[in-house]
């Protein structure tokens, strides 16, 4: 399956990720090489196989419900760019 | 041309847990920003969150208490998207295997009808953050207190066709959830809030028509009027040979209208998948028998006892029983009078909820517990007071005037049963009142009992309303029948 430049650039704009322009043919293929190798699973009949959720064959642990973790604010903004009020502040986001 | 409205609602409920969903920070609501953020809720690296044993046990009720299938087997996937009070870029939820399959429940109509809605699934997630966006000089305030707040969504089957069902269905998914304890179905602080899926198709056609859906409503209300709005306008929309936008809106509740929230010009892709940091959750017969175990008496249950056992009314029932805090205090006032149902069901739902919505307070909130409205019924009983009196004792009790016995005593208002002095204000009234007599006497002998109304009612006024008025009537009939 061969990748288009825009479903690079969905891809890219979905992460986040800025790529140049000149960069969208090369990751376009490295993708879709990636892909190419996924799809060869394709051909393994997988009829009756349960999706696996996680590599261990392990239930979840459960935690009881005790609050555990005392307030630390003044810690964990310690290394935020910028706080007031004890608010985390970010660039203004617009609704 | 004949339209049809087809409503489904997702709903977050956030459960009553001590501690968040995958971390040990506190829950509780009001605190000051960020002061019940810890690490793993701030998605620092490193960190792994752990699943609240608590939050699965109450999405398990919850999947009982609706008849539904238990995923005995559920996983966690990480929902992915950007946003500023999501520090993680995803949002730990569940996907193909949620932790509550299919149910249903029974909605009541206004016509007393019955409507059955499926629940199409419940899972469990964390909640987001919260983003503020007033004085902060051009940028955003983020507080991730309420970050990893355990949320049951709880999606329905697009069963409901209008208004007045879609908020007869939140009404009963709130109920539920009060009941079994699992939620503080707080509307004003969140924990209860909806979302509606809105639709219009011609009516008979099978197919949906492109839907609408209106967030974040949190009032039983504002799901109804949007509704009803939203409904208006799709039709306007087709009916003009428009065509509606898949889109997200919020409901503007001044303005009784909604509007866009932002036209989806990318459609979301949340690029779902299992979250590797979470092993499947594994619920296992045992645990889903001990829970099932803890169920209480549901609303449908309770209001049905209320009809058979307790012979009240289908109205006085379903009022009764739709909360549980209003159901409790009921229970404690039959405990606590040992009086009648139906006279207690009247109280409850009569003076008790008119003066508790004049104040706006909850039953919680009011100022005469069960036990001391117990004193109050307990003197109609046993007739030391006429029911017009209690109202009058009851008024005094709100406004903290004491208890039952100590009003009726402070303020002279035991009823008169002493027969002599009920005579004595009989001559009175009959002496000041001869041309009713008169007309009494030449009445049509089946009109006089009516008549004998008038009487009654002076007597009262002349003994202030403290006689007994059974034996004030039977006094006056004789009496006056033997002026015949």
């Amino acid at each position: 399956m061969a990748l288009e430049k825009s479903d690079v650039e969905n891809i890219a704009h979905l992460a986040r990720l800025a790529i140049g322009e000149e960069d969208i043919p090369a990751y376009a293929e490295n993708l879709s090489n990636i892909l190419s190798l996924v799809e060869q699973m394709s051909s393994v009949d997988t009829s009756g196989v349960t999706p696996m959720a996680h590599p261990l064959d392990m239930a979840q642990r459960l935690r009881e419900d005790v609050v555990s973790e005392p307030n630390q604010r003044e810690h964990l903004q310690a290394h935020a760019p910028a706080v007031e009020n004890g608010l985390f502040l970010v660039p203004k986001v617009i609704e | 041309m004949e339209w049809e409205v087809v409503i489904g609602c997702e709903i977050h409920t956030q459960l009553a847990t001590q501690s968040k969903i995958f971390s040990g920070a506190a829950t509780a609501y009001g605190a000051e920003p960020n002061t019940q953020a810890c690490a793993v809720d701030l998605g620092l690296p490193g960190v792994l969150p752990v699943l609240n044993k608590e939050a699965v046990r109450m999405a398990v009720k919850f999947g009982l208490a609706v008849d539904a299938e238990i995923g005995k087997r559920s996983v966690f996937a990480r929902k992915n998207y950007f946003y500023p009070d999501l520090p993680k870029g995803y949002q730990i939820s569940q996907f193909e295997l949620p932790i509550v399959g299919k149910g249903h429940l029974e909605i009541e109509l206004e016509d007393g009808s019955t409507k059955t809605i499926g629940i199409t699934r419940a899972h469990l997630e964390e909640d987001a953050g919260k983003s503020l966006h007033e004085d902060f000089h051009g940028l955003t305030g983020i507080d991730l207190n309420r970050a990893g707040t355990p949320l049951l969504e709880i999606v329905s089957d697009p069963d409901m066709r209008s208004g007045a069902e879609a908020a007869a269905y939140m009404r009963k998914i709130h109920s539920i959830v009060t009941y079994i304890g699992i939620c503080d179905g707080n509307l004003q602080e969140g924990s209860f809030r909806c979302d509606v899926n809105i639709s219009m198709r011609p009516k008979g056609q099978a197919e949906f028509g492109t839907r609408a859906e209106i967030k974040n409503l949190n009032s039983f209300r504002y799901v109804e009027k949007a509704v009803e709005y939203e409904m208006e306008r799709q039709i306007a929309i087709l009916e003009s040979g428009g065509k509606v936008v898949q889109e997200t809106r919020l409901f503007d509740p001044d303005r009784g209208e909604t509007r866009s929230m932002r036209s989806k010009e990318e459609a979301n892709d949340y690029r779902y998948f299992p979250d590797p940091d979470l092993l499947p959750v594994i619920v296992d017969d045992d645990t889903i028998e001990a829970i099932r175990a803890t169920l209480p008496e549901l609303p449908d249950a309770k209001r049905a006892r209320y009809i058979g056992a307790l012979g009240l009314s289908e109205k006085d029932a379903g009022g009764l029983t739709a909360a549980k805090a209003t159901a409790d205090y009921f229970e404690a006032l039959l405990t606590s009078s040992g009086c009648e149902a139906k006279l207690c069901a009247n109280w409850v739902m009569g003076e008790l909820s008119a003066a508790l919505n004049k104040d706006s307070k909850s039953i919680d909130e009011s100022p005469v517990s069960a036990e001391q409205f117990g004193g109050l019924l307990k003197r109609i009983a046993d007739n030391t007071i006429s029911g017009k009196i209690a109202k009058e004792v009851f008024e005094a009790m709100w406004n903290g005037e004491g208890s039952a016995d100590e009003v009726i005593e402070k303020k002279g208002l035991k009823q008169i049963t002493d027969t002599g002095a009920i005579d004595a204000a009989i001559d009175e009234v009959i002496a000041g009142n001869p041309a009713q007599v008169e007309n009494y006497r030449n009445a049509e002998p089946e009109k006089r009992g009516k008549m004998v109304g008038f009487f009654v009612g002076q007597v009262m006024k002349a003994t202030g309303g403290k006689a007994n008025p059974g034996q004030v009537n039977q006094l006056l009939k004789a009496r006056l029948d033997a002026l015949l």
